[in-house]
């Protein structure tokens, strides 16, 4: 027997441990993943044997690959058991194998409960201390749930460690399972005066996490807390009860009032940099909840602001960083204060720190005003030429147009100069995520702005011919532009200097999206009615002949695309075509053929499908129709324009939703039976491309908004929930009474303006086609130099010319900058080096007043379409909290009696934890099982949690009401009521997604059949600003590692006093942070 | 909260990681990556703040991180914490180190990660920060190896011993001799 033991002994002493297979996996750099699986071979052999040393020896080894990326769960048996020994060694061992690879949704931990149990109870504080290190990264509900009242226990432990791990370990449970708030928090509060500092610090901790997201349940702690604060001297505690009280302000503005002088003290007195700018921060909150008749209140704003201007001007860049951060707090509330740094911020614009350059862009936002905003772009345009980093580049490209678009384009004075800078941008960043958005602000810009539309459109024509569509790298999203684009030049076909080039333009084939094609086609069919319309005018057959050959022929390659939208589109606007032809008198029999013939044959047909069709010599003139077919034609060329005449103002953002359903009107009810569920395959048999179809569904949200049509308008009404709609119906005396009324206060609105015919609409599609490309019309502005189409910075001269507009106004400071620039010849480009030689001087100008704002040369029309009676807000907007988050089911009020609620007797059950459950009245959105739980409580549930939509809180009383008998015979079960619970959510779920499914469809169809509400680039932008914020956070992907080899790294020290940290206090007693 | 605790080489090899929310093994592979990339660019006298680590955290979180001659240490934290505050941790939590293995270099950590574990989680619990007091952290350090040693005691001299054969860096093939099958030996010498 002893013998044995020895033997056992020996052999381990020669089984690998840790250092060896570290050891050999370096040894063995050039084999690593064979030499890593031999070992995991060797460790299986291990686990295997009985004695619990090896296996924690091997547990230990596996542990290592676990970090090196090698999934170790296959272990979790092995690893419970290590964890049951009864040595602290091996159970150390098996805690950290297990917190490093068990997770919450583990099937293992069920095994678990009763030896983690065990171990809390141990005598042994380190078992109890390494049990509660290793629970707390792997816990899950059912052990919170078994464990809460052992935990508890730990809390008044007479070992502090424990007490201390203990506290921090009820904030796990309380966010798996939050029933186990109320029993124990008061237990939790006691322990916010413990004498033992570091328990003190981790309920400081538990709550200010519990406060951060539910602040008003523990608002009747803020005595404690401020006891606290002029108490300790901790920093680290003080650090958190600080941003505890930043969260609480926010909503009790009182508290402010109180705190302000002690944190003013605090900011005056302390010397750690940490705990200071905590202070400033809280500071800031406070002065933003409270209102601001309060005497010294600018004061303190000045304190702050110039506490953080030193943080701003330190060297240390993290001071530098944290500095930005805090004043884009206060930039919220008191831009101006913020406003009288601006030099500063401009000078970290040039930080070598990208961190810092994100942070002063953030600011840039409140900095710009009329008369800076175009030389503030300017330098980002600068910016975004010189960055590398293609995330970085593209923060600056939204920025650009943030600052620009803000408050309905306030402070753009010159929309000629904001739509060249879009282009720019368009040009310099090809690959942008941010297509979308430049799209948006060309529509908006070009639909809101009429003193520019036709610059705007002519650059659009230029932009959609010179644009290389292949440039764009996978990933970005900048061909939305073309979308755009090809709207403008369509809608506004009048403004079209050359519009038959420009036809041209649209039906060349081109690799782009099926939705942007679908638009080039749409578009193309109201230039052609546009140019018919003049030709028919002026009685010109030769020309009518030859835009209908142009379209026709075009429309070739569309007519077979894979995209259905654009092969649809594309067919109805060819007979339109074929339709005119005949009317003009037989001569087109061939082509008619081919239409009649079918579409596939046409796709053979190669020739002649581009613009050549319009600059090629003009064929002989088909011979002047007799007068009966002349009216046939004037008759469809009337009807064509008909079709796209009125005009189209902007909708505001959520106008659909604003909508008011109309009685009867069920959005559910299928219009025709539903398809079955291989119509796809029968569908696309006939459309000729099966893949493709099934790729691009007819209505994505995505695309159909941009599909010319206004489905995702629609879309956006009908997913807005399961809101009840009610409409008032009028009749067509009523709302013709409203349209004219509201012409009425239109003309008499000074903001709106009245639709002006710009051009002599006759005039400019007579010229020979091939005239006239290269002289874009750029208003205003005389230029010596002949402009080049898409030069870099032809932004700038407009910020040329606003420069002379000041200086000949003789104002002092600006004249200077001005004369700068006035050596230079005025023509478009002055040249880059120059411009960086005077950029100090620059912001040097820009200290004076409002007063000698540039005027404005173009006006947005602010007049948005709405339903009548409808208000424009965002109220609808409020829950948009993840509903995942577990914190929403800890929104408990903890003042409230609990002994009420909860006899003692049934507090000290829950352990058997089918009582707790059944008497809770809170639904908990943990995950599933716990929402199918709180269904099966909520007999007594009054409020739901505002996310709750309508259908869910249906479902609920629906399950309740069959619930409820159930409940009360056999409170006993909840197991099984889980089971049925989440079964049953899941079908809801799934009738839920149907039933969105039909409403979508719907919707859609609905929107097709209206052209209303087409143009809507104002909600397109809100909704994509909001996109856009959420993906704020972004990463560099390219990555230029500078590998610094150190390769002496042998016993070299690690700890270097580098830097000095930011604690200069470090008083006696161990509180001081560190 | 802190989300993660990452400790890579000049590298990207990673020398500790510790995630306080699940995320699986190639997942938390990909983190380190991306945020060895991250923060690897950086120059030194850049400030130590870092947004928009896209695998972890989302626009809450940021990464904070310092740099020791070959390591990188870097926290992923939600905006609960102090920004300075987990800077000085991140100093506490290389003192304690230093002091553990008298004088640290990456070469402790790389051989015994498992320690550094342990030290850890007398800093930071499930994502929280439990303790900042050096001395105290380095009391319950030395009081939990005090009873791992108690419970080796005579029994693991000889693994110590070996260990300390092995340390010499004897070749390889010392392992690859096999003892005799002892009771077989003894059964042997009964004749």
């Amino acid at each position: 027997m002893a013998l044995k033991m020895v033997k056992g002994n020996l052999e381990r002493m020669f089984d690998k441990n840790l250092t060896d297979l570290v050891r050999g996996i370096r040894n063995n750099k050039d084999n690593e993943a064979k030499y890593i699986a031999q070992c995991i071979e060797e460790i299986k052999q291990e686990l295997r044997q009985d004695n619990v040393g090896v296996k924690s020896n091997a547990v230990a080894k596996l542990t290592y690959l676990q970090m090196c990326g090698y999934d170790i769960s296959w272990a979790g048996f092995n690893i419970i058991e290590v964890m049951s020994s009864n040595r602290f060694t091996c159970k150390r061992i098996g805690y950290l194998a297990a917190s490093q690879c068990f997770h919450p949704d583990s099937d293992l931990l069920m095994l678990t409960t009763n030896m983690i149990r065990k171990d809390l109870s141990s005598t042994n504080q380190y078992d109890a201390g390494v049990a509660l290190s290793g629970l707390s990264c792997f816990i899950s509900t059912d052990l919170s749930r078994d464990l809460a009242n052992d935990i508890m226990t730990l809390m008044s432990s007479t070992k502090p460690y424990l007490r201390m791990k203990a506290v921090l370990m009820m904030y796990k449970v309380f966010l798996r399972y939050p029933e186990a708030l109320r029993p124990a928090f008061p237990k939790l509060k006691e322990k916010l005066e413990d004498p033992d500092p570091s328990v003190q610090s981790a309920a400081v901790n538990v709550i200010c996490e519990l406060a951060r997201k539910n602040p008003k349940n523990y608002l009747s702690l803020a005595p404690i807390f401020f006891k606290l604060m002029t108490t300790s001297t901790n920093n680290w505690m003080l650090i958190k009860i600080i941003k505890l009280f930043a969260s609480l302000t926010a909503i009790e503005p009182a508290l402010g009032k109180k705190l302000t002088h002690p944190l003013i003290e605090l900011i005056s007195s302390t010397s750690a940099m940490s705990l200071l700018y905590e202070c400033i921060n809280t500071v800031i909150a406070v002065l933003i909840s409270i209102s601001s008749g309060m005497p010294n209140h600018s004061a303190s704003i000045q304190l702050c602001v110039q506490k953080l201007r030193i943080l701003i001007e330190d060297s240390d860049q993290n001071l530098k960083y944290l500095g930005l951060l805090a004043m884009s707090k206060i930039l919220k509330t008191h831009p101006k204060s913020v406003q009288t740094h601006k030099d500063l911020i401009l000078a970290c614009l040039d930080d070598k720190d990208e961190s810092i350059r994100l942070r002063a862009l953030d600011l840039l936002y409140g900095m710009v005003s009329k008369k800076n905003l175009m030389e503030i772009v300017r330098r980002l345009l600068g910016h975004m030429e010189r960055a590398e980093g293609s995330s970085y580049r593209d923060e600056l490209l939204y920025k650009v147009i943030e600052i620009c678009s803000q408050g309905s384009y306030q402070y753009v004075t010159n929309f000629e100069w904001y739509l060249t800078v879009l282009v720019e941008l368009i040009l310099l960043e090809s690959g942008s995520r941010h297509g979308r958005l430049i799209a948006g602000q060309l529509l908006d810009v070009a639909i809101r702005v009429q003193a520019v539309r036709a610059f705007a459109v002519n650059e659009m024509a230029t932009l959609l011919e010179t644009y290389p569509v292949t440039a764009a790298p996978n990933g970005g999203t900048m061909q939305e532009v073309l979308y755009a684009a090809a709207w403008i030049v369509g809608e506004f076909a009048s403004h079209v200097d050359a519009p038959e080039r420009t036809l041209a333009v649209l039906l060349q084939p081109k690799p782009v999206a099926g939705h942007i094609q679908a638009v080039y086609v749409q578009n193309a069919l109201k230039l052609f009615a546009h140019l018919v319309g003049e030709a028919v005018r002026q009685r010109d057959v030769p020309a009518i002949d030859r835009h209908c050959r142009t379209l026709h022929d075009g429309l070739r390659s569309y007519l077979s695309s894979a995209d259905i939208e654009v092969q649809e589109r594309a067919s109805s606007v060819y007979f339109l075509v074929a339709l005119l032809r005949e009317s003009l008198g037989g001569r087109s029999e061939t082509t008619d053929d081919a239409a009649v013939g079918g579409l596939v044959e046409l796709t053979a047909d190669g020739d002649g499908t581009t613009g050549e069709g319009a600059l090629a010599p003009a064929p002989p003139p088909p011979p002047s129709p007799p007068d009966t077919a002349w009216q046939e034609i004037e008759q469809i060329a009337g009807d064509l324009r008909e079709l796209f005449a009125s005009e189209l103002n902007p909708v505001a953002p959520k106008a659909q939703r604003k909508v008011q359903l109309p009685d009867g009107l069920d959005l559910d009810e299928w219009i025709n039976q539903p398809p079955p569920p291989t119509s796809g395959d029968a569908s696309s048999a006939d459309g000729g491309s099966s893949d493709d179809e099934k790729r691009f569904p007819l209505f994505l949200a995505e695309t159909g908004g941009r599909g010319g049509g206004a489905g995702d308008r629609e879309t956006n009404g009908g997913g807005g929930g399961s809101r009840s709609y009610k409409r008032v119906e009028y009749t067509q005396e009523e709302l013709d009474k409203m349209r004219q009324a509201r012409l009425l206060e239109q003309t008499n609105n000074p903001n709106y303006l009245k639709p002006a015919k710009t051009k002599a609409s006759g005039g400019d599609y007579q010229q020979q086609p091939n005239d006239g490309y290269d002289d874009i019309p750029i208003a205003e502005i005389a230029l010596e130099v002949p402009l080049q189409i898409h030069s870099t910075k032809r932004s700038d001269k407009y910020l040329l010319e606003a420069d002379r507009r000041s200086g000949g106004k003789g104002v002092g400071s600006s004249r200077k900058a001005a004369k700068g620039e006035g050596a230079a010849p005025s023509g478009s480009r002055t040249g880059k080096s120059k411009r960086h030689g005077k950029k100090s001087k620059r912001y040097a100008d820009e200290s004076d007043t409002e007063s000698d704002d540039p005027k404005p040369l173009h006006v947005v029309n602010t007049v948005i379409e709405l339903p009548e009676g409808a208000i424009l807000s965002d109220t609808e907007d409020k829950n948009n909290a993840d509903p995942n988050d577990p914190h929403r089911a800890l929104d408990i009020d903890l003042d409230a009696p609990f002994e009420d609620d909860y006899p003692a007797s049934e507090v000290k059950r829950t352990k058997q934890h089918s009582v707790m459950l059944l008497r809770d009245d809170k639904p908990p959105t943990v995950d599933r099982k716990a929402a199918a739980m709180a269904v099966a409580n909520s007999s007594r549930s009054s409020t739901t949690p505002d996310g709750e939509n309508k259908a869910k809180k249906k479902k609920k009383k629906k399950e309740e009401g069959k619930r409820k008998p159930e409940v009360q015979e056999d409170p006993a079960a909840p197991a099984m009521m889980l089971m049925i619970g989440e079964e049953e959510e899941e079908q809801g779920r799934a009738g839920q997604e149907d039933e969105a499914a039909k409403r979508r469809k719907k919707s859609g169809r609905r929107a097709k059949e209206e052209r209303k509400g087409k143009a809507d680039p104002s909600e397109i932008e809100a909704d994509e600003a909001d996109e856009k914020k959420k993906r704020h956070g972004k990463k560099s992907s390219k990555h230029h590692a500078h590998h610094h080899h150190h390769h002496n790294h042998h016993r070299q020290g690690v700890v270097e006093p580098q830097k000095a940290g930011y604690e200069e206090v470090q008083q006696g007693g161990g509180g001081a942070l560190i | 909260m802190i989300k993660a605790i990452l400790v890579f080489n000049n590298h990207g090899k990673p020398r500790l990681s510790k995630f306080y929310q699940y995320f699986n093994e190639d997942m938390q592979q990909q983190i380190i990556k991306e945020t060895f990339q991250l923060v690897s660019k950086r120059d030194d006298n850049v400030c130590n703040f870092l947004e928009g680590g896209s695998l972890i955290g989302g626009s809450d979180y940021k990464l904070i991180y310092r740099h020791y001659a070959t390591l990188y240490f870097v926290f992923c934290v939600d905006s609960s914490e102090s920004e300075l505050g987990i800077l000085d941790l991140i100093q506490v939590f290389v003192e304690t180190l230093d002091k553990c293995f008298e004088n640290v270099c990456e070469l402790d950590l790389i051989f015994h990660a498992d320690a550094v574990h342990h030290i850890l989680s007398e800093l930071v619990m499930g994502g929280m920060v439990l303790q900042t007091n050096m001395s105290d952290i380095l009391a319950r350090i030395e009081e939990q190896n005090k009873l791992q040693k108690q419970e080796a005691g005579i029994s693991a001299a000889p693994a110590r011993a070996v260990s300390a054969v092995k340390s010499m860096n004897l070749p390889q093939q010392i392992k690859d001799i096999k003892l005799p099958d002892l009771p077989q030996a003894i059964k042997d010498l009964k004749f």
